[in-house]
């Protein structure tokens, strides 16, 4: 592993190996663009990042990645169907109204989507719900009255969706705290991945 | 705190065009001159120019102050110059006067050596893809094969639109900003009223009216104020003037009471005192005509297809004027054709005048974009 390499974080690492070298990427809230620009440096991908805070547009064009600011609650009528060989969601799709449209606009614009968000089922959110408390914790760290997330979804709730809507999992484990979790991650895992082909559409 | 560096003295100077211009009309402009500043330094390989192109009434003076007039900066002297956002420390920035203009450009009121008088109403009506040319031919003579970037605001984002699909080869950065790909019929209706303020001015004398020593002030006067309105948002009126009375109390006339009747007035009669209203007309048509996907059947997708710019392309808010929606169109045309692109909609109160202002965030962002361009210098020159 090369010193670049080790420098993405555990949780993009996972991510970042589904990524076939010199494809093309959507990341859809990219932040700083970290993993774009990783994955520009790293495996040569054509990499474009979607993020509506301003700081962190600003953070893409210093770290040399293409980002187009825009809204996600306004849809993807920029990106052409088909027009990324992956697109890239990662704990922004519990922040946007429309879940189902967003998982079609996912679908019409990818040939492939990874999506991740946090577990509501972790094991410890369990216990602050039975204990009559809204969990607080890394994965989920608002209190209630100022959160950003509008959804909170299960790991299972969220397979029962994909497969609703059409979706094939290619993939799906979870993570806590940059380590993969494959048994039981409705329960082990902080943060829910998934790897959809093929919706509703397709 | 540190007090800003005064602005540097710069010198204007003129380059001659013997070689005729072909022009999108089919005229021809048998030769010309063009007005151009420069700042900062060429490189020994000759790649970090940065053209800056400008919008209706600008000029070639970008940048700096000229050595008899300290207090007159050039128009973008916030984005241009030593440690600002096009860093002339490190970029060899162009300014250059468009064709038409009144700037020491050749335009309607120059002398027509073939008559000995001014132009006038003959000077040929000038595309922005004539200014692109024209543009072209100086970048021949300063030795530029390939600008760094291409930049400008508004008709200035036209033109380096243009320029990445004309001469796509000769521009590595294309930047646009509150810019269209082509004007709407309330852009064009706003700008005949301007022209018709003009053409109906008795001064205006078809055009001629240098024979007549007169200028068609009250016509210039009108169409500043009209365009003035375009460029600045509602809620910036209402904040910097409201319904404020020059006086206590109403006049029940109809001279300037109200501040923004007082503050346009001034704006017109300023403007009608240097601008020259054949330009004006002429300015205003190479806006409306502007069309790049005109050819294409419309698709603007199809226009851009073969442009090998990367591209940034910046809008702001509250611009009613060139709208966002208007810098998307651009930004879905170069998506479609996954040329690379960053679109910043910057959250300003100020209209589509923003792009002229000082502002931390845009310059922050334009900043960035060109440490890129300067990281890709010492580079493969694309990046």
């Amino acid at each position: 592993m090369s010193s670049s390499e080790s420098a993405l974080r555990a949780d993009l690492a996972a991510i970042a190996e589904w990524i076939a070298p010199g494809s093309s990427v959507l990341d859809l809230g990219c932040g700083d663009g970290s993993l774009l620009a990783w994955l520009q440096k790293e495996k040569g991908c054509r990499c474009v990042g979607v993020e509506i805070d301003e700081a962190k547009v600003l953070a893409c064009a210093n770290n040399g990645v293409e980002v187009i600011q825009q809204n996600l609650e306004n849809g993807l009528a920029l990106f052409s169907d088909r027009s990324f060989d992956t697109v890239v969601q990662l704990e922004t799709l519990q922040m946007v109204t429309h879940t189902e449209s967003m998982l079609r606009e996912l679908d019409r614009v990818g040939s492939e989507s990874i999506v991740t968000f946090p577990n509501f089922a972790f094991w410890s959110h369990r216990i602050s719900i039975v204990c009559g408390r809204m969990p607080v914790t890394r994965s989920l760290p608002y209190q209630w009255y100022d959160t950003p997330n509008l959804r909170f979804a299960t790991f299972t709730d969220f397979r029962e969706l994909a497969h609703r809507s059409g979706f094939t999992l290619r993939d799906q484990f979870a993570l806590r705290d940059g380590r993969v979790v494959r048994f039981l991650p409705n329960l082990f895992g902080r943060v829910a991945v998934f790897r959809l082909a093929g919706g509703t559409k397709a | 705190m540190a007090f800003p560096a005064a602005p540097p003295v710069v010198v204007a100077q003129r380059f001659a065009f013997a070689e005729p211009l072909p022009l999108q009309s089919g005229a021809t402009l048998s030769n010309y001159e063009l007005a151009v500043e420069t700042y900062g330094t060429l490189n020994a390989e000759r790649s970090n120019a940065v053209l800056i192109c400008h919008a209706l009434n600008a000029s070639h003076h970008v940048a700096g102050v000229y050595q008899d007039q300290p207090g007159d900066p050039g128009w973008w002297d916030n984005m241009v110059g030593p440690g600002k956002p096009v860093d002339t420390d490190r970029f060899f920035v162009v300014g250059v006067n468009n064709l038409g203009s009144c700037f020491g450009s050749t335009g309607p009121a120059s002398i027509d050596a073939a008559t000995g008088k001014p132009y006038g109403a003959s000077f040929p009506v000038i595309t922005v893809e004539d200014w692109v040319d024209a543009q072209t031919r100086l970048a021949d003579v300063l030795g530029i094969a390939r600008f760094a970037a291409v930049m400008g605001g508004s008709l200035g984002g036209m033109q380096a639109l243009a320029w990445s699909v004309r001469h796509p080869d000769r521009v590595a950065h294309c930047i646009a900003i509150a810019s269209t790909a082509k004007l709407s019929a309330q852009n064009i209706a706003f700008n005949d009223v301007a022209r018709q303020a003009i053409l109906t001015d008795p001064d205006f004398h078809g055009g001629d009216f240098y024979a007549h020593h007169v200028v068609p002030r009250r016509g210039l006067r009108v169409a500043r104020m009209i365009g003035h309105i375009t460029y600045l948002s509602d809620d910036d009126m209402a904040e910097k003037f409201g319904r404020s009375l020059k006086a206590d109390d109403l006049a029940f006339g109809y001279g300037a009471e109200f501040e923004i009747e007082s503050y346009l007035r001034y704006q017109g009669d300023k403007f009608s005192d240097y601008f020259d209203a054949n330009s004006y007309l002429l300015i205003t048509k190479a806006l409306d005509y502007f069309d790049p996907a005109g050819p294409f059947n419309g698709s603007l997708t199809d226009a851009l297809a073969h442009a090998r710019a990367r591209f940034l392309i910046v809008s702001f808010s509250t611009d009613w004027r060139f709208a966002p929606e208007k810098s998307r169109e651009i930004v879905k045309a170069l998506l479609d054709n996954r040329h690379p692109v960053t679109y910043a909609e910057i959250d300003a109160p100020h209209g589509h005048d923003a792009f002229l202002l000082d502002d931390a965030r845009y310059h922050s962002l334009v900043a960035a974009y060109f440490n890129r361009i300067h990281r890709g210098l010492a580079g493969d020159g694309v990046r």
